[in-house]
């Protein structure tokens, strides 16, 4: 085919803005040609070898004519890498960052600057994946294994997760689990008043949609009966009081109701925590251990509970099990419980944890110790205390006698904005509760001077000659904490910054990141995750802010949202964004809520019917729940294509009460279905409205949008294809774009009134969701341009069908469209070879990571298949050492098909082999420890070993253990 | 092959029947059932008093890779829970029709039995 199609045309007049003169859109040195992997030399081989004769033509015939959109995307030219941090630059410091004393559970603190470098700015640790394969992640579940001790030890829980996405939905989690543990069929849930505003408007969202009845008032009041299932307080409380919630346990239990504390981890070091007063649940944010504010975040949020409730825990837990040679080994304990699963059975849709997060916070915990934290969380409460005598002495009154960091203070009438003003006159912000009451909340970094400039605010130009010699704590004796946390000797391991760096290091060089190899995970796009995207993130001009300071503090991050909202619609095809929720799964319940809030204002409240076609991924059905909608399955035909008879059917039998169809596109199955305006016609000539899972997006940038598609909403996983890195399994985030009538319905917020008209409810604690990290996906659109995104596209493309065409000899193809063409990933069919040679999917994905490749996804969409999808950022080379090592295997496979190999007894059932297998003094294997541990040449250059052989999953599941063992348990591993 | 006793009752949903007397069933899965979900870890059963009706959801099941619900196969009160098993949920596994089973049932409608299939045609049902 010739390349003078509407496509080339289109590239020169795109990018004509920039440097009108170059009509190739690569090779001249720009970024695009460093995100993407493949030369144009490459690209050429790999079109021959297909039969394509140019990248167009690949295109043209996969993309169905009819939603294609071959108008230019109208974004900004392509920029430099110096360009786009030179403007991040001048956004950040638009960004005015004042000391902040707003507290509401977000504190400002120190990173440390060995986990900062060798972490947060570490792409050995950022770039890794959910760690689904253990054998290659046992660095990071060790972390997390660590996160789970602290917690548990901190909150005086037996189990804690490994994180959660913000302290609100962690609470909105502990209702459900409370809820769902319920024998009974009470419907009412008690809330602190006292509980942080953002949290309980959380709450409030999820617990309307499921038909939960909220209650808010103070714990004292709280009237407990057989129609209460629980209750959340706030402990110590958003204006800082520290309560005694002994009798309102005592009460909560009578009734069979569990009570939840919501919580701060650096005030348990000197509390009695909420295990012991009687709490059933834990929950709250860890930020304040080394994580910087970001504006709101990413920070990982924790929950603990009693281990009664183990199995009911929602997301990501770490569990202890034994690999095959009995050594202790950790993997993610109970994925059974997971909605991919269960369902619209499920009681959760998380499928995410904050692992990044998590993994600083608990590296804070290494790092300082117990007696470190104690000291730190003394001298916070100290400071705190001796505040409150200052303010005393100046004649306002304390509040509350009993606190731990946060004071809050009552004023004369009128007083209130002369304070803050005068605060402001000294770069500090401070939080004003009511008219008359201010709220000042300490944290790590706050010095003597900052003690003295905060007095003089509160002098209002008078002398603040205060006495603060020998101030007492505030913390009565029943309310400290006797018991020992962090006892675990990882805790007091590492104390020199030597030790703690190799600790690190260790741990580090045991997982598999992209800085080792291809992570070819269908349905999660571990596409590059540039250096120049990254670097901003730790800038104090986005990292320093309080998500509640005031907006004219934030004009960088205002500006940066507003673009960012921007290009997000053009690049959908839709009106409006919102950026609160913070993962793909909270994007899919917001967007539902959307829905129900558009059918509601109509007048249209019944339209709670959900169509969701089988082959969807499993949250989809989990987020309708939590909608409060009911879901109703629509056939797939054997192409994993939505069956559109079954689609007219179902959706004219359920017309009166149509209010959604979930959609994935292209499909889960990686196929571009041609039928997909018709679905969206039916949908909505029968009352609905389109929900687009925007999983797939990473095919459609720049080739079609779902606006124009026909769909009324979809998500975006700016962690998928906007560069945001994984994190080894958090941070993500799931804006969702939506057409302009469901732009009133768009999620408000409490603390900082975004606008919205009408809007569906709160999701996420902070306003917008993880601003921190949203300078990523906007250095990748700044630097791509639309010609660049839309090669990127091409390229996503080419690769998985490169690999496709290359494979699809050795392992059957399940899935393809038109003319054998698929998406941007495939799935390869290992289930003939249970028969014919007695190995199933996971030995083969096992014997991937000997060749040194984290294996693809195991198990999903289909059982028993592996779904490839090698996106852009790979370079050819690496496809065809990824080619080569399927192929390779597949002739293992044959070997034992042919007889010269054993079923059961072979290089397959054995893997992966560690170091230690094949240097072993035994060696009973029928086949040699070469081919074991050196499978491919280029495993002899460079290869990730596991750090443990295959896991015994069973065992880890039978014998929950979710926090560290004794030490003598890890033995030399 | 899996192992169908002659001497036992089947519903469709794998689960199986041992009449101890008139009134009192014994329920498990069978050994169809624990093959098909491989390796399991845990079995959440009811608490002896609860009553089930035919077909209700009386608790689930969780394999390494799959979770499945337990229906009960006739309706009645719970009159003893096997709690071996939640010290060792592989012996669902190891020996499903023995050690494995799961609960006792005092049978509210006993007639319901005659619903059930026999081994013959439980066999045929999974295609064996």
């Amino acid at each position: 085919m010739a390349t003078t199609t509407e496509e080339t045309g289109r590239s020169s007049s795109a990018h004509s803005g920039s440097d009108g003169a170059t009509p190739a859109p690569r090779g001249d040195g720009r970024f695009v040609d460093r995100h993407i992997g493949p030369r144009e030399d490459d690209v050429r081989q790999m079109l021959d070898a297909m039969g394509y004769d140019s990248l167009d033509s690949l295109i043209d015939t996969l993309v169905p004519e009819n939603i294609r959109d071959r108008r230019p995307l109208d974004l900004p030219p392509a920029r430099s890498e110096q360009e786009v941090i030179a403007a991040l630059q001048r956004m950040a410091s638009q960004n005015t960052v004042f000391k902040t004393y707003i507290g509401m559970g977000y504190s400002d603190c120190f990173t440390p600057p060995v986990i900062q470098r060798n972490i947060l700015e570490n792409p050995g640790w950022y770039t890794a994946y959910t760690p689904y394969q253990a054998e290659i992640a046992q660095g990071r579940l060790e972390a997390l294994l660590n996160f789970q001790t602290m917690v548990s030890d901190l909150t005086g829980l037996e189990v804690a997760n490994a994180s959660l996405l913000d302290e609100a939905t962690a609470a909105a989690e502990a209702m459900t689990l409370s809820h769902a543990v319920s024998t009974s069929d009470a419907h009412r849930y008690l809330i602190d008043a006292g509980c942080h505003p953002q949290t309980i408007a959380v709450v409030e969202t999820r617990a309307e949609a499921r038909g939960i009845e909220v209650v808010v008032a103070p714990p004292a009041t709280f009237e407990f009966d057989a129609s209460v299932f629980g209750a959340l307080v706030q402990y110590p409380s958003t204006e800082g009081k520290i309560e005694d919630f002994r009798a309102v346990c005592d009460r909560a239990h009578a009734v069979g109701a569990l009570v939840t504390a919501a919580t701060d981890l650096l005030a348990l070091a000197l509390l009695v925590p909420p295990g012991e007063w009687g709490a059933d649940i834990a929950v709250g944010n860890s930020q304040r251990f080394g994580v910087p504010l970001g504006y709101g975040g990413p920070h990982a949020a924790f929950f603990a509970t009693r281990d009664d409730y183990k199995r009911q825990i929602p997301g990501r837990i770490i569990g202890v099990s034994k690999d095959r040679s009995g050594q202790p080994a950790l993997r993610m304990a109970l994925q059974t419980r997971e909605q991919h699963i269960r369902r619209d059975k499920a009681t959760s849709n998380i499928c995410t944890a904050q692992v990044l997060l998590a993994v600083i916070a608990s590296m804070y915990g290494v790092y300082h110790g117990p007696e470190g934290i104690r000291r730190i969380a003394e001298r916070v409460h100290r400071l705190a205390a001796r505040f409150a005598e200052g303010v005393k002495q100046l004649g306002y009154e304390v509040a509350h006698a009993v606190f731990f960091d946060t004071v809050a203070i009552d004023v004369p009438a009128g007083q209130v904005p002369k304070i803050v003003a005068a605060a402001r006159e000294r770069n500090m912000n401070l939080r004003e509760v009511t008219a008359t009451r201010l709220g000042v909340a300490f944290d790590e970094t706050t010095t003597e001077t900052d003690l003295s400039d905060l007095l003089a605010a509160f002098a209002l130009g008078r002398p603040a000659d205060v006495d603060l010699t020998d101030v007492p704590m505030r913390i009565p004796a029943a309310q400290r904490r006797t018991t020992s946390y962090l006892t675990h000797p990882v805790f007091h391991r590492y104390r020199s910054e030597t030790e703690m760096l190799r600790y690190l290091k260790q741990l580090e060089a045991k997982d598999l990141s992209l800085t080792a190899a291809m992570i070819p995970l269908g349905s999660c796009t571990m596409k590059l995750n540039a250096t120049a995207e990254m670097v901003p993130i730790t800038w104090a001009g986005f990292g320093g802010l309080h998500p509640f300071a005031p907006r004219e503090q934030a004009q960088g991050y205002t500006e940066l949202f507003r673009d960012l909202e921007a290009q997000l619609a053009e690049i959908t095809g839709f009106d409006a964004v919102s950026l609160q929720p913070n993962a793909g799964s909270q994007g899919e319940f917001c967007g539902l809520l959307t829905i129900r809030a558009y059918h509601r204002a109509r007048g249209e409240p019944g339209r709670i019917t959900c169509l969701i076609p089988q082959s969807a991924h499993g949250t989809n059905p989990a987020s309708a729940v939590m909608a409060g909608m009911t879901v109703v399955p629509v056939a797939t035909d054997a192409g994993g294509n939505i069956d559109m008879q079954d689609l007219q059917a179902k959706a004219e039998k359920h017309r009166e009460t149509l209010g959604a169809l979930m959609v994935t596109y292209p499909s889960t199955h990686g196929v571009f279905e041609a039928g997909i305006r018709q679905v969206c016609e039916i949908i909505h000539a029968n009352g609905g409205q389109v929900y687009m899972d925007g999983a797939n997006l990473n095919a459609q940038v720049g080739l079609c949008r779902p606006g124009d598609i026909g769909a009324d909403v979809c998500h975006l996983n700016l962690h998928k294809t906007f560069c945001i890195p994984h994190g080894g399994g958090g941070p993500g985030m799931g804006p969702i774009a939506v057409a302009s009538h469901l732009a009133p319905y768009l999620p408000d917020h409490p603390v900082v009134p975004l606008g919205r008209e009408a809007p569906c409810g709160t999701v996420s604690a902070a306003p917008w969701g993880s601003p921190s990290i949203l300078p990523i996906s906007w250095a990748y659109l700044a630097l791509m341009g639309p010609d660049g995104l839309t090669e990127a596209t091409r390229i996503a493309i080419l690769n998985a069908n490169y690999i496709a065409h290359r494979i699809k000899e050795h392992f059957p193809l399940l899935y393809s469209g038109t003319a054998g063409l698929i998406g941007h990933e495939c799935i390869l069919d290992t289930r003939p070879f249970k028969k014919s040679a007695g190995v199933d999917v996971e030995d083969v994905a096992k014997r991937l990571i000997d060749f040194s490749f984290h294996p693809p996804t195991v198990s999903f969409p289909v059982p028993g298949t592996l779904m490839v999808e090698p996106t852009e950022s790979e370079p050819k080379r690496e496809l065809d050492r990824f080619c080569d090592a399927m192929i390779a295997i597949r002739q293992e496979i044959r070997e034992i098909e042919e007889g010269r190999a054993e079923p059961g007894n072979n290089i397959l059932s054995y893997a992966p082999h560690t170091i230690a297998d094949v240097i072993s003094d035994t060696w009973d294997r029928p086949y040699s420890r070469e081919r074991a541990g050196y499978p491919s040449a280029e495993t002899r250059e460079h290869k990730v070993w596991p750090a443990v052989g295959r896991i015994d999953r069973a065992y880890g599941d039978r014998h929950l253990i979710c926090s560290c063992p004794p030490l003598e348990a890890y033995g030399e591993v | 092959m899996s192992n169908v006793p002659d001497d036992l009752l089947y519903s469709e949903e794998h689960e199986y029947v041992r009449k101890i007397d008139d009134d009192l069933i014994e329920i498990g899965i069978t050994d169809y059932a624990q093959g098909e979900l491989g390796d399991i870890v845990f079995v959440s059963l009811p608490k002896v008093g609860e009553e089930f009706d035919q077909g209700q959801v009386f608790g689930t099941i969780e394999a390494v890779k799959a979770v499945s619900e337990l229906f009960s196969p006739a309706s009645g009160e719970v009159t003893e829970v096997n709690g071996a098993i939640d010290a060792d949920p592989a012996v669902v596994n190891t020996d499903p029709y023995g050690d494995g089973w799961m609960v006792r049932i005092r049978l509210s409608a006993p007639g319901e039995l005659e619903a059930l299939l026999n081994s013959e045609a439980y066999s045929q049902h999974i295609g064996e």
